[in-house]
């Protein structure tokens, strides 16, 4: 889809903060508030802006720790529709959060959370094994987070505001 | 033994003026939870290629010193930057020398073009050093004043009014600290005309070249006859955020370039070995970077000049750098009270525009290279700030609505 010039702004703009206001969008991407507003409506609705998401740090919240497993699937594909009949299939899982097709050894990585390693244990035999043509899965339990969609979790110290106060 | 120490100090040291910044950063930096709109730097931290660049020159032992005009490998790298972003073209043999910071390559032109009493023309407002600068080297600095209504650019007439017999430079500085006024092609041709007449040599700080916004940059250097007759100074610091590297590099004529290499070889050696290598990088892969810097801080200009605009302080839209210049004279306060008020009562810092020279009265300079989380809370605060000085101006706001 072709975008102008001042949408394509505005995505950059709320890509980067989606909490801004819209007055001061406008105001950066130099155009009315009505436009912003218009402008986000149109790429809510054609699935351009896909939602906000607020990325937490469970592991930092007793007793809400998440496991996190990264599973590697073989399929065999189907004739007249490769692997999107399966790929579907497996992303209506709501332990899946994330599903890719993957060039290399197999065919589909995805991510799976759960509660504790024997639900994902369970997921992974009950669930994904099961499903016809699935031939075979290789699950990675993660151990720890360092960083998630260009957020680094532990090594806070770029963010910090080392300037001195006024400087000429 | 009594000592007399004002005897004992140089006669030039002792009659340079503190800087009028120092007050206020020790004002600013005593208080709590104040908000800093007077950072002369990027709020980002250098790219960590450039970083990680300079930790494995450590790792490899590059601890020595390098040639005195730095490393030949940076220098190369500078010469193709130059020609390919700007068109000016430098021999890395013989034209670029690698400095501490772009303020030493300004100290090093005026040493090396100045003789006792030489004056050199320095367009006003301007950043706090020159001045000081041109007084070190023995020249004597001639403040020429630009107008707010032409967007505080210098005009061809108010360089010509000023040029006297004694006259032998002009410094200029555009993109500007602290008006972020640009000149583009067109004035500086115009320019170039008068420097070219009276036959004056100009030291071209364009530090903030990889900060401009709506025209294309233009060297000086890059204009037909001042090739010749110019020192570029260039840098590190402001489009690459890399400010407390002190890294920046001076490109001239090599006639000029010989005497400046002799006194950077005895006053400095050369530019730190592994900072320079951090340099190389920045020069190679970081240009990406550079790029997406530029446009969060266009984005956020727009914001602040508009906003300010909309509570009756005037400002004009810079084209470069990162602070706006607006006028406060509506609050019928000056600079420095405007300045200390609004610190005292709102805690937001900006830096009152006398600082830069007496045509900066009357004026605020505000750097917008902070989140723009406080940005907002900022002109928030300005704002609350003006309204109870009663100048808050109504009409002006439906003005600029109704565009």
């Amino acid at each position: 889809m072709q975008l102008s010039s001042v949408e394509i702004e505005i995505l950059k703009i709320i890509e980067e903060n989606h909490k801004l206001p819209v007055e001061s969008i406008a105001l950066m991407a130099m155009c009315s508030e009505e436009t912003v507003r218009k402008t986000i409506e149109k790429l809510e609705y054609e699935k351009i802006i896909m939602s906000y998401p607020t990325l937490i740090n469970w592991s930092k919240v007793e007793g809400q720790e998440n496991v996190i497993a990264m599973i590697d699937v073989k399929v065999t594909p189907k004739r007249g529709v490769g692997f999107d009949e399966v790929a579907e299939r497996i992303t209506r899982f709501p332990e899946v959060t994330s599903l890719y097709l993957m060039s290399g050894a197999y065919d589909l990585s995805i991510t799976v959370e759960g509660k504790t390693m024997n639900q994902i244990a369970a997921f992974v035999s009950e669930k994904l094994s099961t499903i016809e043509n699935v031939v075979s899965t290789t699950t990675h339990f993660m151990l720890k987070k360092y960083k998630h969609d260009g957020v680094s979790f532990n090594s806070g110290n770029d963010d910090k505001d080392r300037r001195m106060v006024v400087s000429p | 033994m009594k000592h007399d120490y004002k005897h004992y100090l140089s006669q030039t040291a002792k009659e340079l003026q503190p800087s009028g910044i120092r007050k206020f950063f020790d004002l600013a930096a005593s208080m709590e939870d104040v908000i800093s709109l007077g950072v002369g730097e990027p709020d980002f931290v250098t790219p960590w290629s450039i970083r990680e660049a300079t930790i494995l020159s450590l790792e490899q032992g590059f601890t020595a010193y390098t040639a005195n005009a730095g490393l030949l490998e940076l220098r190369e790298e500078i010469s193709i930057y130059l020609a390919t972003r700007f068109g000016v073209h430098y021999n890395p043999n013989n034209q670029i020398i690698v400095t501490i910071g772009a303020s030493q390559g300004i100290d090093l032109a005026f040493r090396a073009i100045l003789n006792q009493g030489d004056e050199v023309l320095i367009v006003e407002p301007a950043f706090v050093s020159y001045a000081p600068l041109v007084a070190i080297a023995g020249g004597k600095p001639v403040a020429v004043s630009t107008s707010p209504a032409n967007g505080f650019k210098v005009t061809a007439e108010q360089i010509e009014a000023a040029i006297t017999e004694r006259t032998k430079a002009i410094l200029l500085c555009s993109p500007n600290n602290p008006t972020g006024s640009m000149l583009t092609k067109d004035e500086l041709t115009e320019i170039a005309a008068i420097i070219q007449k009276h036959d004056l040599l100009v030291v071209s700080d364009e530090i903030y070249a990889e900060l401009s916004y709506d025209d294309d940059f233009c060297s000086v250097a890059a204009i037909e006859g001042m090739y010749e007759r110019t020192i570029l100074i260039n840098g590190f610091s402001k489009g690459f955020a890399m400010t407390g590297w002190r890294l920046g590099f001076l490109a001239a004529p090599k006639e000029f370039f010989e005497v400046m290499l002799k006194i950077h070889q005895y006053t400095t050696m050369c530019a730190p070995n592994m900072l320079q290598r951090g340099a190389i990088e920045a020069l190679r892969n970081t240009y990406p970077e550079v790029e997406s810097m530029r446009n969060s801080y266009r984005r956020r200009r727009n914001y602040v000049v508009q906003t300010l605009n909309q509570m009756g302080l005037d400002c004009h839209t810079p084209g470069g750098a990162f602070y706006v210049f607006p006028s406060i004279r509506s609050t019928g306060l000056s600079s420095e009270q405007f300045a200390e008020q609004l610190l005292m009562q709102e805690k937001v810092a900006v830096v009152p525009g006398h600082v830069f020279g007496e045509s900066g009265e009357g004026y605020i300079r505000c750097s917008y290279a902070t989140s723009m989380e406080h940005l907002q809370e900022a002109l928030k605060r300005i704002r609350r700030f003006i309204e109870t000085k009663g100048v808050y101006a109504d009409s002006k706001t439906e003005k600029v609505n109704a565009r």
